[in-house]
């Protein structure tokens, strides 16, 4: 029983299915070592014991009656910007600290009625804005490889419990790289898919053109069988595509021989930190090892995707964000005196520092006499960025690159200065842009801390990435290490 | 000075569709406080908007009937305000790319002549929720029932230059999204409401006054009171020497004025963009193609119609295709009755003067259209004579039964019987041979009056019920012979 | 283009945030220090570039009319901060 935790999705299911052990057993397995283990980290900020162990008991039925999918019966965490009936959903944010959603979001909802277990929900940038976790209104979230360092953000909570081994899997979510880099910072494996491949109802929505969930494993592997169970079409997502789901654990082995893959020069200039540019390099020779083509490619525009990121993102937010107003969910105010009162204390008293800040650049974004300089603008650029792609995927199947700048940097480092923080995401808020699919994976660790190599695919292109992940996976074990006190 | 009336109107017309424009909540009117309002009327946290078709295609028909350009591709934005009766913080509404573009309507004068209207756009949005200001000790209760239900809102130039204008045009406006079956035009229910944009600037001024915007006129009449109050009003600022303040009024009926809404009066920075959660609009030609196909006829087009195939006046025409219930009506009680002009003349002067006198709308008559059918078809087939069936018709306005039963219990056939007739002829003749020999020896040209005096007494004799017709044909050969 | 306290104030006033007036300077710092990170963009030429909302080339799905929502009034204000005969309150609004 010890090392159930050790183990991949596929060695689980194999696990429940020849009754090697129960998902009742493997449940109060991840539910112990939450508790034991998680007063450090902070990653959990609710844990759902009697929830979870109903639908342990009811997967080891389904097993039973020969009913189960290979999900069933396997825990894992939401994070908790996703709406879970009955149970708190606060998005890190005082805003929502009592807020008990009446509703499934679908992403919940198709993980649950394939099966899985919700052990609990994961801590957060609050409102998914941050990219160290230090945002949360229930505290920072430690990285399990150096306790002083973040996990990354905003899915932080997500990235150390997976990496912690506080559960096989976990959801996230990533609008500038909100899986991607916790999960390289972590030493995970997290993929953001395209835009519009998984259904956004009920996720709680930050800038709903650049949102997108995904999955956050320990491996590809893991990953293929998480995505297969989320991705879809939602009629209740109007953005979400009609168009079939891949099988994505069935493109696991297709080779990597002959894949170009372009390896982005600009990602690998001025900023990148000289260890991490090492560890890229070893993973590039992996990859050339298995007869994968690397050829330069450029995103000559990708410097200004920050720039215009940091417009299009609050704009959207400053909106979305407006239906908290103290009138029919979340924090009130007391004693309003009247109407302007009861919205000015009860959002400067819900919202935490970061969300004040990005609703109110979003606000001046969008009012009148700036909305052509910056809004229109910033979508002008988008749509170069997304040209540069379009580009360079006519050169490659798949692009590469590091998911983040340096490793974790140490709490607090970055949390005085909005901007340097803004920074740290310089790698991945292109892909969100232009709506591509990117994972993040575990690349050999310098100065003991997780790396991340990114991966980005053409849209729907999510089978591709995961499979020349799982191939990289299957001859390295970069992605087994574990952080000692967790192993 | 001479000072010149200028008015813009913005309609909101709310769609009669089942659901919600982005919800699949009920429209339905009167129920309980926010149980018609869903997790997305709502605005929870996390839910998404779906736009439902029907709301597309009676925009379409709209466009189609007003022969505008319907926009291949239109796009829903966001407009960004506060307010209690509005969940999500803004209201999802088309802003810059409409589905319906630039049109006119023409509207006819009082002098007979006809004038045309721009319309600059309608474009589809969601209705907010409602706000009720009785005592909550000191709240305001919010009810969501409304939030979403799906508008069109049809935005005029400032075209008209009298309150009687904009009347005209807002009963043109009312006609054509009846017609469509669009709206149900109910005024009371808040599903046809009216904003005005009124200025006034000296005659012959090219550049027109500042203007205020006066809310919710829920009736015509409110319309040209408002619109009537507001022009006296800004007169009167503008020659004590005042300005006019660009702001936001609300008309009182109860005090026949209107006042300023200063909570509404905020800064109106309305911020908006692109709904991100609402893919662009685009509407093929055969979307529109099948759409148009349940296009109902026209006003304009059943007029014609009515003239030509039923023989009415224009008068007459124009008078039964005001509205299309008016105008259905009118066509079932053609149906049963045969008659066209027969039917037009009771409708118009039977039903119409006794709802007129009920004061009741012509969906609450009494008398149903196909029971108007069958009286008529009495009197065109000669059963009972027109006398008569003005006492059957109002038996059928307080009991609800039919001609027939009513001719039938009370035996008020007509006697068509030349037998009969020419028995009751030679009966009044008999006992009135003085008035026999005055008439025979009278001038001719002063004998058809003097018939007057028999017809009276045969009808009297036969109880009303003798042919009129017959009755005249005989006396006058009897007395001639 | 800078940003005035006056200008934090008017922002603060839109997005309905209460701002105390100790806290203006910082946000004017820190909102000016965002800004000039956004205004990276102005280096870009973009005449002629068409706006891109939305990451996806695809036109909006219409869903049937169709009602398919019940009442669940109890459940939705379960987690209201105050309602009274299935309305929700707020400080009275005067128009």
């Amino acid at each position: 029983m010890d090392e159930l935790h050790r183990k991949s999705i596929a060695e689980l299911s194999a696990g429940l299915a020849e009754k090697a052990f129960s998902s009742v057993e493997l449940t109060r397995h991840f539910l112990a070592r939450i508790r034991d283990l998680d007063s450090g980290l902070n990653s959990v900020i609710t844990v759902a014991e009697k929830e979870a162990l109903l639908q342990a008991g009811a997967a080891d039925e389904r097993i039973q009656k020969g009913e189960a999918g290979p999900l069933t019966g396997i825990p894992l965490l939401h994070k908790d910007i996703f709406c879970t009936k009955g149970v708190r959903t606060s998005c890190g944010s005082f805003m929502l600290d009592n807020f008990i959603s009446p509703y499934d979001a679908t992403v919940v909802e198709r993980l649950a009625a394939a099966g899985m277990v919700m052990l609990g929900k994961t801590n957060m940038d609050e409102f998914a804005m941050g990219s160290s976790n230090e945002t949360s209104h229930y505290g920072p979230v430690k990285n399990p490889w150096d306790t002083e360092r973040v996990p990354g953000g905003s899915s932080g909570g997500s990235a150390a419990a997976v990496a912690a081994r506080l559960a096989p899997a976990a959801t996230g979510t990533d609008t500038g790289g909100s899986i991607r880099q916790p999960a390289a910072l972590c030493g995970i494996t997290g993929l953001k898919p395209t835009y519009g491949r998984v259904s956004r109802y009920g996720m709680i929505a930050f800038a709903s053109s650049l949102d997108q969930a995904g999955p956050m494993a320990r491996s590809a592997d893991d990953c293929a069988w998480l995505l297969s169970a989320m991705a879809g079409f939602d009629e209740r997502d109007s953005t979400s595509v009609e168009r079939p789901v891949d099988d994505y654990p069935g493109a696991l082995e297709q080779p990597v021989k002959g894949l170009r893959i372009g390896v982005v020069k600009e990602f690998f200039e001025t900023g990148l930190d000289k260890d991490v540019a090492a560890s890229m390099e070893q993973a590039m020779e992996e990859l050339k090892r298995f007869g994968a083509e690397l050829v330069e490619v450029s995103l000559p525009h990708s410097e200004y995707s920050v720039a215009a990121y940091y417009v299009v993102a609050p704009a959207e937010c400053s909106s979305n964000l407006a239906r908290f107003d103290g009138v029919r969910f979340g924090h009130r105010c007391e004693d309003p005196k009247d109407l302007e009162d009861l919205y000015k204390r009860s959002r400067a008293e819900g919202f935490g520092a970061e969300v004040k800040r990005r609703i109110m650049i979003g606000t001046y974004a969008l009012s009148a006499g700036y909305y052509d300089a910056y809004y229109l603008k910033a979508q002008q650029v988008r749509q170069i960025i997304a040209q540069d792609f379009r580009d360079a995927f006519a050169q490659a199947d798949v692009l590469l690159g590091p998911a983040s700048p340096d490793v974790a940097f140490r709490l607090g480092e970055k949390a005085s200065d909005p901007v340097s923080m803004y920074l740290s995401d310089i790698y991945t808020i292109a892909v969100n842009l232009a709506g591509l699919p990117a994972l993040s994976m575990p690349a050999p660790r310098v100065k003991g801390l997780p790396v991340g190599l990114q991966l980005i695919g053409n849209y729907f292109d999510e089978g591709r990435l995961l499979g020349v992940a799982h191939q990289l996976q299957k001859a390295t074990d970069w992605h087994l290490q574990t952080p000692e006190a967790f192993s | 000075m001479q000072w010149e009336t200028v008015i813009g109107l913005e309609i909101h017309t709310q769609l009669t569709t089942n659901s919600k424009i982005f919800s699949g909540a009920s429209t339905r009117f009167g129920a309980e406080p926010n149980t018609q309002a869903c997790l997305v009327d709502l605005g929870f946290p996390g839910v998404l908007p779906v736009l439902n078709e029907a709301v597309v295609r009676k925009a379409i028909l709209f466009g189609t009937a007003v022969e505008a350009e319907i926009a291949r591709r239109s796009v829903f934005a966001r407009k960004n305000y506060f307010y209690p009766d509005l969940p999500k913080g803004y209201q999802i509404s088309q802003y810059e790319l409409p589905i319906v573009g630039p049109c006119h309507v023409d509207i006819l004068l009082e002098n007979g002549e006809t004038k045309r209207i721009g319309v600059t756009r309608a474009h589809l949005e969601e209705d907010a929720g409602k706000s009720l200001h009785e005592d909550f000790h000191g709240y305001t209760g919010i009810d969501l029932n409304r939030a979403g239900t799906p508008l069109l809102e049809i935005v005029s130039e400032p075209d008209m230059r009298s309150a009687k204008e904009a009347v005209a045009y807002a009963k043109k406006i009312h006609q054509i999204v009846t017609y469509l079956g669009i709206c149900d035009g109910n005024m009371q229910e808040g599903s046809f409401r009216m904003d005005a944009n009124v200025s006034v600037c000296p005659r012959g001024e090219e550049k027109f006054g500042t203007r205020t915007e006066l809310k919710n006129l829920n009736s015509f009449r409110f319309l040209e009171k408002a619109v009537n109050f507001e022009v006296e009003r800004q007169i009167d600022v503008l020659e004590s020497g005042g300005e006019v303040i660009q702001e936001t009024r609300l008309y009182d009926p109860s005090k026949d004025e209107t006042r300023s809404m200063r909570t509404k009066e905020e800064a109106n920075d309305y911020r908006y963009f692109p709904d991100p959660d609402l893919l662009p609009l685009v509407i093929e030609e055969s979307f529109i193609e099948e759409t148009v196909k349940s296009m109902p006829e026209l006003p304009e087009a059943r007029r014609s119609r009515f003239e030509q195939e039923y023989g009415l006046s224009a008068y007459d025409a124009d008078v039964l295709t005001a509205t299309r219930q008016q105008a259905d009506y009118y066509e079932i009680v053609v149906q049963e009755a045969g008659d066209a002009k027969l039917a037009a003349n009771w409708m118009m002067v039977e039903l119409f003067g006794a709802l007129n006198r009920a004061s009741l709308h012509l969906e609450e008559s009494p008398i149903a259209a196909e029971a108007l059918g069958g009286l008529v078809k009495r009197i065109a087939d000669s059963t009972i004579s027109g006398k008569i069936a003005k006492s059957v018709f109002e038996e059928m306005w307080e009991s609800g039964k039919g001609a027939d039963e009513i001719i039938e219990a009370k035996g008020l056939r007509q006697i068509t019987d030349s037998g009969a007739i020419e028995a009751i002829v030679d009966e009044v003749l008999a006992e009135n041979a003085a008035q026999v020999e005055n008439y025979r020896n009278a001038d001719p040209k002063k004998q058809p009056k003097m018939l007057g005096f028999f017809v009276g007494q045969v009808m009297k004799k036969s109880q009303g019920k003798a042919n009129p017709k017959q009755v005249n044909e005989l006396l006058r050969a009897k007395l001639s012979g | 283009m800078t940003l005035e306290r006056d200008d934090v104030e008017k922002i603060a006033h839109l997005a309905r945030i209460a701002v105390e007036p100790e806290e203006l300077d910082v946000l004017q710092r820190e909102l000016g220090g965002i800004l000039h990170l956004v205004e990276q963009m102005e280096k870009l030429d973009t005449d002629g570039i068409t706006p891109m909302a939305h990451p996806l080339d695809m036109p909006q799905r219409l869903r049937p009319d169709v009602v398919t929502e019940e009442n669940h009034r109890e459940e939705y204000q379960a987690v209201a901060p105050l309602v009274e005969n299935g309305l929700y309150l707020v400080p009275r609004v005067i128009e």
